[in-house]
């Protein structure tokens, strides 16, 4: 009797596997397929794209929706403030996160419970949209590039995640350096910042996704500084004007000005510019990402 | 057994606390000069972009001008509050907002969960890894590209309609009918962050103790029984406090794919309270209203983050605070 449970456990065990494959293909390709058609569009000639039915491959093949990109100025600017604002919006967040970091997984710290308290409430209240606009128009960080990089740069999470890690690290290491006579900061920079490397990468690649990916204060602080948009932005601008002038009432405009783009074609080339970034990326640094999650989940 | 161990944490914690209690003297101060000034310099900081703003909920209570200021704007206590409960469109985005941040909660919660406990069944490392790499890919798009994407699944001639075509049905225009708009944006969500939320699912169910299952196979137990006595009670900790961690952020799920996919047509389904803040706040540059309605907002999360608290500490879960 016991060897028939066990078949039947085999038996519903090979059920389970096949529709456990099921579902993880059709949770690929529910994933990949969106990503793959945008790409597809993007090198597809823009009035045969009307007709739909482009899958996987581009039908006619074309490069305008890129050229047409990449040749107009706002773009050109767009990729420059975007990368400016996330090479140096991680750098300044890693650097002051880090040392804040430090100072309050210090041991022997006297304020270390109120400064953490200080920065926990900010991860629960926040004085909301018009406040903080009103703020930042005061310390002239409306249109200006600044705004970017300098009000988000210390978060209590990622600030808290490096605490941790920080903690972990044994005090005899801190003590030994101390006694040869080594102050707090080249402790911080000498002793620990070497061995906190992983959690550094883990915010660092928080902090630069989330500049890379930010569109809503270019629109909110930077509306009138062409200057200063971003990739996002410009993107956003592309999909707004695709969503309410509706396909065909472009097509006929383009087809009138002899062009072969449509706002579709061109917007699906803007999204594979500003993703290719990320998308090469990403599968290299998973490890440090995953790291930096543990961390974070398992606070105190 | 969680709450024994819990205790016994604390009660070490305590005693390595003790251990590094220091007193305050003069001599102790100047040796921690660099903490002190350090930690002083960020405390400015902190306070100017995380305090400050606080100090503009003043606005709220008065009719804000900027030419007059914050000091001298006319006072009208909660005129402001009034007028929002007042305001059917108000209650409306309230709705909005609960009904799609719980939805959301839901729908992603579910499938993360689903997620990691199906993957960690896949046997073959390589594929594992191949799908988990391939699931955490739209957590890194930016919600631009997210909506742009879905936006054309979902158009006329989108693969959605193909698909429906295919299957002799008529085409669905999804964004001009109210009816489709809160399960468009929970997909989008799912669809986002699924494989993302997964990781942390995956990471607790690797610490889990292999001979658990070894001896539920030794008792004939298949795939789906080790699955629910085993696996599901082992992360239950973690989705207690992920789940608590969520709760208190149930309101601020309604900004970026309403804004982005909502029109005209849909408003009444679409528009948030973020969405209420920003007409009324920055478009009509009604200052005070639209503090107001963040007051809401943050008062709001508050009270859920402390409900969400008290009811897993009842629960003898982990707690956040």
């Amino acid at each position: 009797m016991g060897k028939s449970k066990l078949k039947r456990a085999k038996g519903w065990d090979l059920v389970f596997v096949i529709l456990n494959g099921i579902f993880m293909l059709a949770f690929v390709v529910i994933t990949l397929y969106p990503v793959i058609n945008t790409v597809a569009i993007s090198f597809n000639d823009g009035i045969d794209a009307v007709r739909g039915g482009i899958h996987l491959w581009p039908r006619e093949f074309t490069l305008k929706n890129y050229v047409t990109v990449l040749g107009k100025q706002n773009i050109k600017t767009a990729a420059i403030v975007t990368v400016a604002r996330t090479v140096i919006g991680s750098a300044l967040s890693l650097a002051t996160n880090a040392l804040l970091a430090y100072v309050v997984s210090r041991k022997r710290f006297l304020f270390k419970a109120q400064v953490s308290l200080f920065w926990v409430i900010t991860m629960y209240v926040n004085g909301g949209l018009v406040p903080v606009l009103l703020l930042y128009k005061n310390l002239h960080l409306t249109n200006s590039f600044w705004v970017y990089v300098i009000p988000g740069m210390i978060s209590a999470f990622n600030m808290l995640v490096m605490r941790t890690y920080m903690q972990g690290i044994p005090d005899s290491l801190e003590e030994s350096a101390a006694l040869d006579g080594a102050g707090h900061f080249t402790i911080f920079w000498k002793i620990i910042s070497p061995l906190c490397l992983p959690v550094y990468a883990t915010v660092t690649l928080f902090v630069a996704v989330y500049q890379w990916n930010s569109w809503f204060d270019a629109m909110l602080y930077n509306r009138m500084k062409d200057e200063y948009t971003t990739l996002q932005y410009e993107l956003m601008k592309l999909l707004t004007s695709v969503m309410q002038q509706g396909g065909n009432a472009n097509n006929m405009k383009s087809v009138a000005s002899g062009s072969r783009v449509t706002p579709v074609t061109v917007r699906s080339a803007a999204t594979v510019i500003t993703m290719l970034p990320i998308i090469c990326l990403y599968p290299f640094l998973q490890r440090y990402f995953v790291t930096g999650l543990t961390i974070g989940g398992v606070k105190e | 057994m969680s709450q024994e161990t819990s205790a016994s944490v604390k009660r070490a914690r305590k005693k390595k606390n003790d251990e590094y209690k220091v007193k305050t003297s003069m001599a102790e101060v100047k040796r921690q000069s660099f903490l002190i000034v350090t930690s002083a310099i960020f405390l400015v900081y902190g306070f100017i972009f995380y305090y400050v703003p606080l100090g503009g909920w003043i606005m709220a209570f008065e009719n804000y001008k900027p030419k007059t200021g914050l000091l001298h704007s006319k006072w009208v206590g909660l005129a402001k509050f009034k007028f929002l409960f007042e305001d059917a469109t108000f209650i409306r985005v309230i709705r909005n907002t609960l009904a799609m941040g719980v939805l959301n909660l839901v729908a992603t919660f579910f499938m993360a969960i689903l997620f990691a406990i199906l993957l960690n069944e896949v046997r073959t490392t390589l594929i594992k890894k191949g799908i988990q790499t391939i699931s955490y890919m739209p957590h890194f798009l930016s919600w631009i590209i997210v909506t742009g994407i879905l936006h054309d699944a979902l158009s006329a001639n989108g693969v959605v309609n193909e698909i429906i075509q295919a299957f002799g049905g008529t085409p669905i225009m999804f964004f001009s009918e109210t009816k489709y708009f809160w399960p468009i944006v929970a997909f989008a969500n799912v669809w986002k962050e699924t494989g993302w939320n997964a990781i942390i699912y995956l990471a607790a169910i690797t610490s889990i103790d292999p001979c658990l299952y070894e001896a539920a196979s030794i008792d004939g137990a298949g795939r789906l029984s080790k699955i629910f006595h085993i696996t599901l009670p082992s992360i239950r900790p973690t989705i207690m406090i992920l789940l608590l961690i969520n709760v208190g952020n149930v309101l601020n799920a309604g900004f970026e794919v309403q804004y982005l996919l909502g029109n005209d047509v849909i408003k009444s389904v679409s528009d948030t309270i973020d969405i209420y803040v920003l007409n009324w706040g920055i478009s009509q540059s009604d200052f005070s209203l639209g503090t107001a309605a963040g007051i809401f907002k943050s008062v709001v999360s508050i009270i859920l983050i402390v409900i969400a608290n008290n009811m897993a500490k009842r629960a003898g879960e982990e707690r956040l605070f």
